[in-house]
């Protein structure tokens, strides 16, 4: 990840402001609902946002039959996301466009460090027990401090999901501030696994408990939750992050993930930041996509706007 | 921009909607568009035009056909064509008709959409996400009315031709609302857009002639205030429906006044948007942008005076003010603009002029460092602060993109400024608590309120205002009644067009008569009713009295001579009978039943006494007497059953959540009654409105009062709390005079002369008060459609919507 300057370093639980949240679910659907109808970006617009979109995407490999060579060719594809001709007729050699990072299960840091290498494309590790996180602590934090030690410079933590049904805040928020000096250098990402809570107040109120432990990144869902990254859990999640900036002054970023597979969600994710958030959050250093298959519309999408002609999938070199 | 620039910068971009088929539609009419009647365009001879700005740059889109006074008559002419045939048309076949409609916007959507943001100024958003998919909507709900009509409304009838007359900020949604249930119900209309706004309502129609509606049942009719004047005037109109502001609806009350029209008006609004310390201060601002910024803040129901608890206040302003530097005011083509242009120079220049006023008034104003296009009629995003409900922009509509904010330390002050308006249209309502949520939204006077949510609009429920918005639902089953009319009544059409009179009303009090009031032999003790008011027998202030005689001019009794003062002094009773521990209102129906109840049971111990009374006073026969008597206590026990039955329903909008539609009492009401029956008419009128919780003012029948002085004993024997029902005798007209004028009174119910009604409807639009009033003709109060249908419970209700969404 490219330095941004200040890492959040977390803050005291602060139990009263977590406990006041509120959220009103109806009004956060209303407010998602007439996003994407309210904003949208056409021709070059969409195709400079469609390459943002790249930009920001942790193209990701979190499956049991993962190998050394199908995380090889992911490396491949993350650093080459588009073909040249592609990148010469849009002209943008310039951006040397690769995506935002790698992700992928701990055992597979050290070969996609070594497929990276030559580049700054960094890797992601999940951790602490993924995606349910119900392993002992001692063995989540070891995790961690292996998928740091094999090269990972993002680890992607769950939350244990419980604590936050449970509204046992001081449990979550001790549980991530171990996870966070087990990760040193690397920032943190922390999963809230929302799919899995029960309302979107406990997502709002995990998202605070998540930052004050000192996450650099919250993230909606490992993936493997039934619900995965909606836009409600986008907006509350960004709303969370607005308040917590405003609060104590430092910065979260912010990561979908799961289900976000075309290229027109991306659109729609990327105005979600820019209206709650700023332009600052549609850089990597603070946004991220977690996705796998997005890849292949984005490229499709270019292709059609360079050309005027829509695409073939298989014409699309897979990742 | 190039690709990388764009890419650094992440701006927005231009994101045009095509407006070709909205050119060439304009085009093949050659720009010039005549009155859409009979199905057909018509070109008058020699008409004036007039031509069809784009607000959003100035270009010419069409001209259209100034109407005069012979294409007036022409359309109307159409319409009452029409209307015999459409009138007997089934229902359900009426009903396929509006299907049919329904379809066909559905089929053109994007035309309607486009031609729509192009007229208006509106974001093609919204024309295409909300005004054209509720218009759809209507005639899809109101499809399913004409459906039911024959067996949900079968004690009533169509009203016959309708004027209506529509504003430039919703051109076709207002369109909607109007016609779909006017024709439903088997009218037939004369439409008249709003002057800056004309195209859609031409497309619309001829969309409509494409289904296949018959011709004349929809007309639409282009043209001055002055067409509209000549439209609400046309003696072929029966009803007139209005949206627009309190000004020009007070002109209309006034201009139809005694003609027996039906009247509908949707008026001004100043709606309070009420946030609480617990409500989701962000979702309660995206609200804010809905209520205030939707549309450029042209509607009528706008969330206008923002209300903020204080401890949270600065906080929530704070995020607003952001949230202010996020909206994008533009073209309003681009799909991805929050707000268009305004509708035309003069309004840009209006809402301007307020907000210098609010400059005046020490206010502070805050627009965000935004681009606005340097061409066409944008305002910014404006929010006052600084302001009190003594200034003038908290008072005042703006109808602009305008929004003034106060706070509030309390729920109980939140209501009292939110009802310290002399609007009533919508609020909303943003908390946590559901407690709190709903107890406010119970007590906010206005027609349509919003718990955490804001500016919801559906077929399925009303819209109306309270107070100044106007009178009249539009939507919901409540607003069919609107265009119907009870099967046994006749359009009132009094011989004359009536002139104001200044005398009317005018009295000098009674002096003595000739005939002795006092005979040791008959009359062995003076008797000398007085005025009820606040639960109390109370002299007449004016300490006059008049005689009361029997047909045959024989001396019967003496009642007090009331005046102003009385009733100045009755209507204070009947407030304080509202603010009372509980308030009448806000007693449980099941009280109200029971006092009703008591009544009746107290009346029937006097059947007798009552009976000979009737027939001393009035001549009738004693048989006479006891259907009279026999028929008030079946009233009141009808009312006593009403009491607890007709608190409202569940509206199937199409909200996910909640919509509950409250038959509210409509406040404090004056009755006028008549001569005939003079006991059963007081106790068919009376008793409806205080079933339904209203407190009433009573002037008896001036001929014959005496039954109403007895009445007051029955009263006070039958727990019924002081203030709820007031009497005052003396001359109907007079006393009226004063009621009708009182700003604090919120309908009356006259039953006297053809003159009286003019007058009452003409004075009512002092305060926009609610009327009733029979045009001089006579019912047969015995009768149980004239005595006490459905319509007496519609008078004595007005529906409030409130709308919950749920979810966690």
């Amino acid at each position: 990840m490219s330095s941004s300057p200040e890492r959040n370093p977390g803050t005291p639980l602060d139990l009263a402001w977590v406990t006041s949240a509120r959220v009103n679910r109806s009004a956060v659907i209303r407010r998602t609902a007439t996003l994407p109808g309210r904003r949208t970006v056409k021709k070059t617009w969409q195709a400079a946002w469609f390459l943002k979109a790249i930009s920001c995407m942790d193209l990701t490999t979190l499956a049991g039959d993962d190998t050394p060579g199908r995380v090889q060719r992911l490396c491949a594809k993350a650093r080459q996301p588009l073909r040249p001709d592609m990148v010469e007729k849009l002209g943008i050699g310039s951006l040397h466009l690769t995506v935002g990072a790698v992700c992928v299960y701990p055992n597979m840091v050290s070969e996609a460090v070594s497929a990276l290498k030559g580049t700054h494309i960094p890797v992601a590790s999940v951790a602490t027990g993924f995606p349910a996180g119900l392993t002992p602590l001692k063995q989540r934090l070891a995790e961690v401090e292996q998928a740091v030690a094999d090269g990972a410079q993002e680890i992607d933590i769950v939350v244990a999901r419980h604590q936050v049904l449970t509204g046992n805040w001081q449990a979550l928020y001790d549980e991530i501030r171990q996870f966070r000096a087990a990760c040193g250098d690397a920032h943190m990402k922390t999963i809230l696994a929302t799919g899995d809570l029960a309302t979107l107040k406990q997502v709002y109120q995990a998202s605070l408990v998540a930052m004050m432990a000192g996450s650099d990144f919250i993230k909606t869902s490992t993936g493997k939750e039934s619900v995965n990254a909606t836009l409600e859990f986008g907006l509350v999640m960004a709303r969370a992050i607005r308040a917590y900036l405003e609060q104590t002054g430092h910065i979260v970023g912010f990561k979908p993930a799961g289900g976000i597979s075309k290229a027109k969600q991306a659109l729609v994710w990327l105005a979600l930041m820019k209206e709650e958030l700023g332009d600052a959050w549609l850089q990597p250093q603070l946004f991220r996509f977690g996705a796998s298959s997005l890849l292949t519309d984005l490229e499709r999408q270019l292709y059609h706007y360079m050309t005027g002609r829509y695409a073939a999938k298989h014409h699309m070199p897979m990742g | 921009m190039n690709l990388l620039e764009v890419f650094n910068s992440m701006a927005y971009g231009p994101a045009p909607e095509s407006d070709s088929a909205a050119q060439a539609w304009l085009d093949e009419h050659n720009r010039k568009l005549g009155l859409f009647i009979n199905n057909k365009w018509v070109h008058p001879d020699g008409a004036d035009y007039y031509t069809s700005h784009n607000p959003a740059n100035g270009q010419v889109l069409a001209e259209t056909v100034q109407a005069t006074a012979k294409e007036v008559d022409m359309a109307v002419a159409a319409a009452q064509k029409a209307a015999k045939s459409w009138a007997k048309t089934a229902g359900p076949v009426r009903a396929r008709h509006l299907y049919a409609i329904a379809r066909n916007i559905q089929k053109h959507h994007r035309l309607l959409a486009v031609l729509e943001s192009m007229d208006n100024g509106k974001p093609i958003r919204e024309s295409r996400d909300i005004d054209v998919p509720l218009l759809a909507r209507h005639f899809y709900y109101h499809a399913g009315w004409a459906q039911l009509m024959d067996t949900e409304l079968a004690d009533y009838q169509p009203v016959g031709v309708v004027g209506q007359i529509i504003p430039w900020n919703f051109p076709l949604l207002m369109l909607a609302w109007k016609i779909a249930p006017a024709i439903a119900m088997g009218n037939t209309v004369v439409l008249k857009p709003a002057s800056y706004t004309r195209l859609s309502a031409l497309l619309f129609a001829q969309i409509v002639a494409e289904a296949g509606l018959p011709p004349g049942v929809v007309n639409v009719l282009t043209g001055s205030s002055k067409a509209g004047s000549l439209l609400v005037d046309h003696p072929g109109i029966d009803k007139v429906a209005f949206t627009g502001s309190t000004d020009v609806g007070r002109i209309l009350r006034r201009q139809t006044a005694g003609s027996g029209k039906k009247l509908s008006l949707e008026l001004g609004g100043k709606s309070p948007f009420v946030v609480f310390e617990d409500a989701d201060l962000d979702s309660a601002v995206e609200g804010v942008v809905d209520a205030i910024w939707f549309n450029q803040g042209q509607v009528c129901c706008a969330g206008s005076r923002l209300l903020v608890q204080e401890n949270v206040f600065a906080t929530f302003i704070d995020k607003l003010k952001r949230r202010m530097g996020q909206l994008r005011v533009g073209d309003p083509l681009d799909k991805a603009v929050d707000m268009g242009a305004i509708v035309d120079q003069s309004q840009w220049k209006t809402v301007d002029e307020w907000v210098q006023t609010g400059v005046r008034e020490g206010g502070c104003v805050f627009q965000p460092q935004i681009d606005l296009p340097k061409n066409g009629l944008f305002y910014p995003p404006t929010l006052i602060t600084n302001v009190q409900p003594s200034s003038e922009v908290v008072r005042e509509e703006i109808f602009g993109p305008v929004l003034v904010a106060m706070s509030f330390r309390s729920p109980a002050e939140a209501l009292e400024l939110a009802n310290n308006t002399r609007y009533g249209l919508a609020a909303s309502v943003w908390s946590e608590n559901i407690n709190l949520a709903l107890d406010i939204a119970s007590k906010i006077k206005a027609g349509s309120v919003w718990v955490n949510c804001t500016n919801q609009f559906d077929a399925a429920a009303g819209f109306g205002g309270y107070r100044e918005s106007g009178y009249g639902r539009e939507g919901g089953k409540e607003g069919l009644f609107e265009y119907l009319r009870p099967v046994w009544q006749k359009r009132p059409q009094p011989a004359e067009p009536i002139e104001k009179r200044k005398a009317w009303g005018a009295h000098i009090p009674t002096r003595p008569s000739d005939l002795p009031t006092f005979s040791a032999k008959s009359r062995p003790i003076d008797r000398s009713p007085k005025m009820y008011i606040g639960g109390k027998q109370v002299r007449p202030d004016g300490a006059y009295s008049r005689a009361i005689l029997d047909p045959k001019g024989n001396w019967v009794g003496q009642v007090g001579d009331g005046n102003r003062k009385d009733i100045r002094d009755a209507v204070e009773a009947a407030h304080a009978a509202h603010l009372a521990k509980p308030g009448w209102s806000m007693r449980h129906g099941h009280n109200r039943a029971q006092i009703l109840y008591f009544l009746a049971e107290n009346l029937d111990a006097r059947h007798e006494e009552f009976c000979q009374r009737l027939v001393a006073m009035t001549g009738c026969s004693l048989k006479q007497a006891q259907v009279e008597v026999d028929a008030c206590l079946d009233r009141l026990f009808t009312y006593a059953a009403w009491a607890d039955k007709f608190g409202g329903s569940l509206q199937e909008t199409t909200l996910s959540g909640v919509t509950v539609s409250v038959n509210e009492p409509v406040g404090v009401i004056g009755i006028a009654c008549p001569d005939t029956h003079p006991l059963l008419a007081l106790v068919s009128l009376a008793a409806p409105a205080i079933a339904r919780g209203n407190t009433v003012v009573l002037i008896p029948s001036e001929r014959f009062p005496l039954c109403a002085t007895d009445f007051y004993q029955v009263l006070d024997t039958s727990d019924v709390p002081g203030g709820v029902l007031n009497i005052v005798t003396g001359q109907r007209d007079h006393l009226t005079q004063t009621l009708i004028q009182h700003e604090d009174v919120d309908s009356v119910w006259y039953f006297g002369s053809a003159e009286g009604s003019f007058q009452v409807e003409h004075e009512s639009a002092c305060n926009m008060k609610r009327t009733w009033v029979n045009y001089g003709q006579a019912r047969d109060w015995l009768d149980p459609q004239q005595g006490c249908g459905h319509e007496f419970l519609h008078e004595a209700t007005q529906v409030k919507n409130i709308w919950v969404p749920t979810g966690e």
